[in-house]
């Protein structure tokens, strides 16, 4: 009774995937997941972990831009703002004492207070369409110049060098308290579990959040603002929320990511950092979550395949492919293709 | 003497900041203005004017007419692209900047994998003046003038000519115009042209004063976008006031605590002033008639 009205809760006007066949197939994909490392040396799992690290960021983008209609390009800023965070902590204050836990929370908490200041001007200032992505971006592109001149030895938070262009290195891996002890997750198969997990939650909340009435809400305020606003909705706390929401999201990405390779950049806030969450985003489908989840896995491996030729002609192909999605299937071409599977059933199954 | 100094210097610091923000703003904000498009690629049609320069100094030409040169070429690219990418996204902006976008990532890669990495430049000309203890290079001022020639160049396109009146009318009222018989299409298609090619202009002149490497434009990008959401739609009532009001913030926290400050003050400002004036210095200035 309570698993059938949870389930319920999960499907809705706001998302694709829906049904016994739906469900059947994702739970033959998290199978698939959960049996890979079986399979597989834990060093190359450890490797693989890296995808899994940026999904979160973009569905937090898919949140704010394909269900809010608010485009920010500042999920990279968010991502940084963690991850240097979490450096900071960890290096000045270890990770005994359950601190590790605490200080994962306390990055994505100020990723999140960072994304609810900036958000506060925007959306209370109505910045909305082309402006509230410029504004975005343009704070990016400071933050990142910002560490990037961070070279000398006078900038540092306690024990924690930022050490500029190069980056902050040698914070301790993810750390969990333990019974007796804590546990330490360099990139193996338990950071695997974890962090598959994680993912699990996430996109299974999000799917209870956008169809829920405040998914409705956010829906309808994109479709449009005006109105959702005559209508009675103060459109500002949406998409306020929304923002912080995704920001966090992007936070736990970056946290993730720097724990995971216990390494991170200025050039992870750059402008071409900043453009690839939008390229897996719009080519995946930005409005349906599902269709963002399995675009930012695919583009990203595409990406690590081409990178064997060079970065720059993976990017060229990036670019090529984002001109061309916003061309020829503004959708998104993951979204695309679900709507047709969607049609093929629905088409069968009248026949019948 | 001393205080003659410090006025001098304070003007200059001023006027080197102005000269950058609207040159950097002016190619963006005409494009905006026009078609409420904000073009992503714009630094790289800021580079594309810089290394189109170079190569024409490279192959002897004089440096006046290599800035000339670059910028034209940057204005037909801008408008091969009009017609391959933007034209048909007039009606999605959101998609637009998208499409820019990935423009943008194509074209700074592209030029990294033909050229490499960087690029020998030019030196920058004219030598330098004193003032007191302090020196001031002449180029600065040529810069300048050249800021303010835009201005009054783009004053007279768009009040003198034919094409200044149809562009007009085609930023009033689109359909209206184009029920007039004004090939509004052909009106886009230009007015991206002019706004391409002023940013290879600014490309083209500021080149012997940088480093040419491929992501040069980004030097540019956020100055010009913070002008041009300051400002607002209008060139004049709106740029060419957002980039004095902003030269001041820049130039004064330049000088008191480095160009990072002078930076993260301009965005500050920019984040103050949408939150006052979303319509920016244009909303402002037009509030009455609307």
């Amino acid at each position: 009774m309570i698993v059938s009205r949870f389930l319920k809760r999960l499907e809705g006007p706001q998302t694709m995937g829906k049904g016994p066949l739906f469900w059947t197939a994702f739970a033959v994909v998290l199978a698939a997941a959960l049996a890979y490392p079986l399979f597989a040396d834990g060093y190359d799992v450890g490797n693989n972990i890296y995808f899994l690290n940026w999904t979160f960021m973009a569905l937090g983008l898919s949140l704010i831009w394909g269900y809010g209609g608010s485009l920010s390009f500042g999920q990279t800023a968010f991502f940084g703002v963690a991850g240097y965070s979490y450096g900071i902590l960890t290096i000045n204050f270890g990770t005994a004492y359950g601190f590790g836990l605490v200080s994962v929370v306390i990055a994505i908490a100020i990723a999140a207070l960072f994304a609810a200041i900036l958000g506060y001007f925007l959306f209370f200032g109505r910045i909305s369409g082309i402006f509230l992505g410029i504004v975005t971006l343009s704070v990016t592109l400071a933050l990142e110049r910002f560490m990037a001149q961070t070279a000398g030895p006078e900038w540092k938070v306690g024990a924690a060098r930022l050490n500029g262009f190069n980056g902050m290195s040698g914070m301790p891996a993810l750390t969990l308290p333990w019974f007796g002890g804590e546990i330490s997750l360099y990139p193996d198969i338990g950071l695997y579990y974890l962090v598959l997990g994680l993912l699990v939650v996430v996109y299974l909340g999000l799917r209870i959040l956008v169809n829920s009435r405040f998914g409705n809400v956010l829906v309808a305020l994109r479709e449009n603002p005006q109105r959702a606003e005559m209508l009675g909705y103060d459109i500002r706390k949406y998409q306020l929320a929304t923002f912080v929401i995704g920001a966090a999201l992007a936070g736990l990405s970056g946290v993730l990511y720097t724990s995971w390779g216990q390494y991170i950049t200025p050039s992870s806030m750059g402008i071409t950092s900043a453009a690839l969450p939008i390229i897996w985003v719009a080519v995946g489908g930005r409005s349906d979550l599902t269709a963002t989840l399995i675009g930012t896995l695919v583009v990203l491996s595409v990406f690590q395949a081409l990178t064997i030729y060079g970065s720059q002609y993976a990017l060229v192909v990036m670019g090529l492919l984002l001109v061309g999605t916003v061309l020829l299937a503004p959708r998104g071409l993951i979204a695309n293709a679900g709507l047709l599977v969607g049609t093929l059933f629905s088409r069968r199954n009248g026949s019948k | 003497m001393e205080f003659v100094t410090a006025i001098v210097s304070s003007a200059y610091q001023f006027g080197d900041a102005f000269a950058f923000l609207v040159l950097s703003a002016c190619g963006l904000a005409v494009i905006f203005g026009m078609m409420g498009v904000i073009n992503l690629a714009h630094g790289e049609f800021i580079m594309c004017g810089a290394y189109m320069t170079v190569f024409a100094v490279n192959w002897g030409l004089p440096l006046p007419l290599a800035i000339v040169c670059g910028s034209l070429f940057a204005g037909l690219v801008g408008m091969v692209i009009e017609r391959l990418v933007v034209r048909r996204l007039y009606s999605r902006p959101l998609d637009s900047i998208l499409a820019t976008w990935g423009v943008s990532l194509i074209a700074s890669q592209g030029t990294l994998i033909l050229f490499g990495p960087t690029m020998r430049g030019v030196g920058t000309p004219l030598g330098s003046f004193t003032v007191g203890a302090l020196s001031f290079s002449y180029y600065r001022l040529v810069l300048m003038a050249t800021a303010l020639a835009v201005l009054a160049l783009l004053y007279l396109v768009f009040t003198k000519t034919r094409f200044g009146v149809l562009a007009r009318a085609t930023i009033q009222a689109p359909h209206m115009a184009n029920a007039l018989g004004v090939d509004t299409g052909r009106i886009y298609a230009y007015t991206f042209g002019i706004g391409a090619a002023l940013a290879g202009l600014t490309g083209g002149i500021y080149a012997p004063t940088m480093t040419m490497i491929p992501t040069m434009g980004t030097t540019f990008i956020m100055e010009a976008f913070v002008t041009v959401v300051v400002g607002g739609a209008d060139v004049f009532l709106g740029t060419a006031p957002a980039a004095a009001l902003l030269a001041v913030v820049k130039a004064s926290l330049t000088s008191w605590q480095g160009q990072l400050a002078g930076q993260i003050g301009l965005l500050l400002a920019v984040i103050v002033v949408i939150r006052l004036l979303p319509k920016g210095i244009t909303g402002f200035i037009l509030k009455d008639r609307a």
